[in-house]
């Protein structure tokens, strides 16, 4: 510490732009969701606001896509997890000449893309109905079940993948000792095999749910009448995204940093407890004098995840209580002057520009383009016309009234008239 | 002791594709008796138990526990209960869950069961020990919790697969006292298995001394030490001079030997070979390095072996002399120590001799590797 040496502070600073690289996006991304511009940004910041919270909560499509993902999530992790486990015993029991091959053909559908996977999942589950002699509305063609399906089929090798490694370290005695001990197979397989897999169950568990969540590419071609967050998302994304897009990002953030402080707060005081045990005496554990470590105790994840705990309270009260309607107000009055300054300004621009026209009096020209707003993407990129109320795109041609139309902060994205201007305008967003 | 239950292997065969695991095994293993198979690592030793406890189909011939035929009964339906090289503890389950685990695949209460560990935490002297795992007990511990993890399932044989290897060198010794002891106590029969002769000459009613598939010879401790039947078996068990050469004459159960390096000497022919073997076979002599000793000067005869002193070392109980006769023969003499003076032999020439009683002859074979 003392001796600050090139290197290392070159590390340092390395680490620095690594997490911003990493963690940057979502910091920014979640700020959004407190400010009140209708499109998310952070700067400038206008007012805390905890609307798109409840603009989220009242949008129908995201929570029944929420639902939608949560119930594929949980088809997705029953079947995955248990192709997974089935797959990685049989590594294990397989003639291990066969066990390369065989692994290779396990692993191959994390290896093809997930959009191939969706075609097919749709294309063979329809033949199957249709040699069923099936309807159009039949199980099969569920957008339910076929999402699950088609996620489950290169899901189940993540899962394998998380499986095979703990099973690698399994001692195949334990299970011959169970069945010497009279057990059968399944009695062994369900108090033996089944408790020592189970953490990597779960993370498998985790890991399956988490992919299907996030999953869109195969999703796209089976959702049928059942879209998934991630669709629903994509969907919205096409016709402008709102803050309420990053208030749900920020309760997932939120959702996930909590979780993995809870799992290594619960690690690390399942370690601290093994080791008091063991340097307890046999005369403190009969006596059941042993005094446990305390939550708190050395356990920074615990701390932390009180930390995260106590803020989200805090912020969730605040939010009940606070009203952002004065500063919005506040605002939009401050907008509205500096709109009618730029008006006059204009009308002053307009006004001297006609004086010179006047004077030259030859050409006519027709263009009197007082900004030379003339690409796809209107006044986006123009800091004045940050302006308030998102009435919206109406009639922003640049040749006639420019300050008084576009004020929605999209310009005239959305107009069609203004597609001749510039290509491609609307993927900026 | 009580009667117990045997355990017969009739002509077994354990082929593994074109390798004999084990060959023609044929043994009568009595009830109540603790059995041993010795031999070095690989010679098939865990297979046989691995048969007997289930594990393993023979390829040909019979197991037979109480003098039924286990053909096609698994292993959880066999009176069995086997203690694994590695012990094979549940590492999730506390100690006594371990212990009780076969009345919990029976379905007996929690309350039942935790009064029996408590019974068999006594019995191997770790009370109170209960919930503890076993990853927090020590080696020899574990190694007992095992043993009353397998007497709680109450088999009528117990099989022990190099169940000490991983144990200190003391600890070892110990278990060895307490593993005999607890198999009296019981009085179920013992079948053990080792590549250690220490431990089944200690432990065992009987052995079987087996090499590469093939059991060489069963006999009680004694006779296999002093009465081997085979070159491997003499090699094996203890330390033991060999002297090569072929027979001469034979004279009732005594045999003259013409020794490849040392002369003519004299000795007796191993019981199990006795009117088997003529003049003029290759033949093989054993003589123990505590059986020898030193004679005096000039002695003469045909139990008289002379050479000359490499080193000497003295081990605390025994004072060892290592000798190089002629052509190159390795010999090697224990001494007791029973508080006599030495003296330095190295570099001399000493004469030795032994009680024909003493050496045994069995015909020639392959010796156990050093």
């Amino acid at each position: 510490m003392k001796n600050l040496s090139f290197t290392r502070i070159s590390i340092w600073i390395y680490l620095a732009v690594f997490f911003a690289y990493l963690l940057g996006p979502l910091i920014i991304m979640s700020a959004t969701a407190f400010n009140s511009p209708s499109f998310p940004r952070m700067t400038p910041w206008e007012c805390l606001t905890f609307e798109w919270f409840s603009a989220l909560f009242q949008d129908e499509r995201i929570l029944n896509g929420i639902w939608n993902s949560i119930l594929v999530g949980a088809g997705t992790v029953v079947l995955s997890v248990a192709m997974g486990l089935a797959g990685a015993l049989m590594l294990t029991q397989i003639w291990p000449k066969l066990r390369a091959t065989y692994y290779t053909i396990i692993i191959a559908p994390i290896l093809i893309p997930g959009v191939v996977i969706g075609i097919s999942t749709l294309v063979f589950w329809d033949r199957i109905n249709r040699m069923l002699g099936l309807g159009a509305d039949s199980f099969l063609s569920n957008g339910l079940f076929l999402t699950v399906i088609g996620q489950s089929t290169f899901i189940a090798s993540y899962c394998m993948l998380v499986l095979v490694a703990r099973l690698q370290r399994y001692d195949v005695a334990l299970t011959e000792a169970a069945l010497d001990l009279g057990a059968t197979h399944a009695q062994a397989f369900r108090k033996v095999l089944l408790p020592f897999m189970r953490p990597a169950i779960a993370s498998a568990a985790v890991l399956a749910f988490l992919a299907s969540f996030e999953n869109y590419n195969t999703t796209t071609f089976t959702f049928g009448e059942y879209p998934t967050l991630t669709i629903e998302l994509a969907q919205k994304v096409r016709y402008g995204i709102t803050p309420a897009i990053s208030a749900l990002a920020f309760i997932i953030v939120v959702l996930t940093v909590f979780a993995a402080l809870a799992n290594e707060a619960s690690i690390r005081r399942k370690e601290l407890v093994a080791m008091a045990r063991k340097k307890a005496t046999v005369e403190e554990l009969e006596s059941g004098k042993l005094r446990l470590p305390g939550f708190l105790s050395s356990n920074s994840a615990a701390v932390a995840l009180v930390v995260v705990a106590c803020a989200t309270v805090a912020v969730a009260g605040t939010a009940a209580v606070y009203s952002p309607q004065q500063c919005i107000a506040e605002v939009q009055e401050q907008k509205r002057l500096e709109t009618e300054q730029r008006i006059q300004e204009l009308r002053r621009q307009r006004e001297l520009r006609r004086q010179e026209q006047q004077q030259q009096q030859g050409e006519t020209a027709p263009q009197a383009q007082p900004s030379g707003n003339n690409s796809g993407f209107g006044g986006v990129f123009n800091p004045g016309n940050l302006s308030g109320d998102s009435s919206s795109g109406e009639d922003a041609s640049p040749t006639e009234e420019p300050p008084a139309g576009n004020n929605s902060g999209f310009g005239g994205v959305f107009n069609p008239g203004n597609l001749s201007g510039g290509d491609g305008g609307g993927s900026d967003n | 002791m009580s009667a117990g239950v045997g355990v017969d292997l009739e002509n077994l065969w354990i082929r593994f594709g074109d390798f004999v695991a084990v060959r023609d095994a044929n043994v009568h293993i009595k009830g109540g008796d603790f059995f041993s198979f010795l031999g070095p690592s690989g010679c098939g030793k865990t297979t046989i138990l691995r048969a007997v406890s289930g594990f393993l189909d023979p390829s040909e011939g019979r197991v037979l526990i109480g003098g039924n035929d286990m053909k096609g009964i698994g292993p959880n339906k066999r009176p069995t209960a086997l203690i694994f090289q590695n012990l094979a503890l549940f590492p999730l389950m506390k100690v006594w869950e371990n212990i009780t685990f076969s009345m919990e695949i029976k379905g007996a209460s929690a309350r039942e069961r935790r009064k029996r560990a408590d019974e068999l935490l006594d019995m191997i002297a770790l009370p109170g020990q209960g919930d503890k795992l076993p990853s927090e007990l020590s080696g020899g511990q574990r190694q007992r919790v095992a043993i009353a993890r397998a007497l709680c399932a109450e088999p009528d044989v117990l099989l022990l697969d190099e169940p000490l290897s991983a144990l200190d060198l003391k600890l070892r010794q110990h278990m060895r006292t307490e593993l005999r002891e607890i198999q009296q106590r019981v009085g179920i029969t013992f079948i053990y298995i080792t590549h250690d002769q220490g431990e089944a000459l200690t432990m065992s009613d009987s052995i079987a001394v087996m090499k590469a598939g093939v059991i060489d010879q069963i006999a009680d401790g004694k006779t296999i030490y002093n009465d081997p039947s085979t070159a491997f078996a003499a090699s094996f068990v203890g330390e033991n001079n060999v002297f090569r050469g072929r027979i001469k004459q034979i004279m009732g159960n005594e045999a003259l030997i013409e020794t490849n390096r040392s002369g003519t000497l004299l000795a007796r022919i191993s019981t199990a070979n006795q009117g088997r073997m003529k003049a003029g076979d290759e033949a093989m002599m054993f003589i123990r390095p505590e059986a020898l000793a030193l004679a005096g000067e000039g002695a003469a005869g045909s139990n008289i072996v002379s050479a000359r002193v490499n080193h000497e070392e003295f081990e605390g109980n025994v004072f060892n002399i290592f000798m190089e006769g002629d052509g190159g023969k390795e010999l090697k003499v224990s001494i007791p120590n029973v508080g006599q003076s030495f003296d330095d032999h190295t570099g001399q020439n000493i004469t030795l001799q032994y009680a024909t009683e003493n050496a045994v002859v069995v015909p020639a074979g392959e010796l156990a590797a050093e």
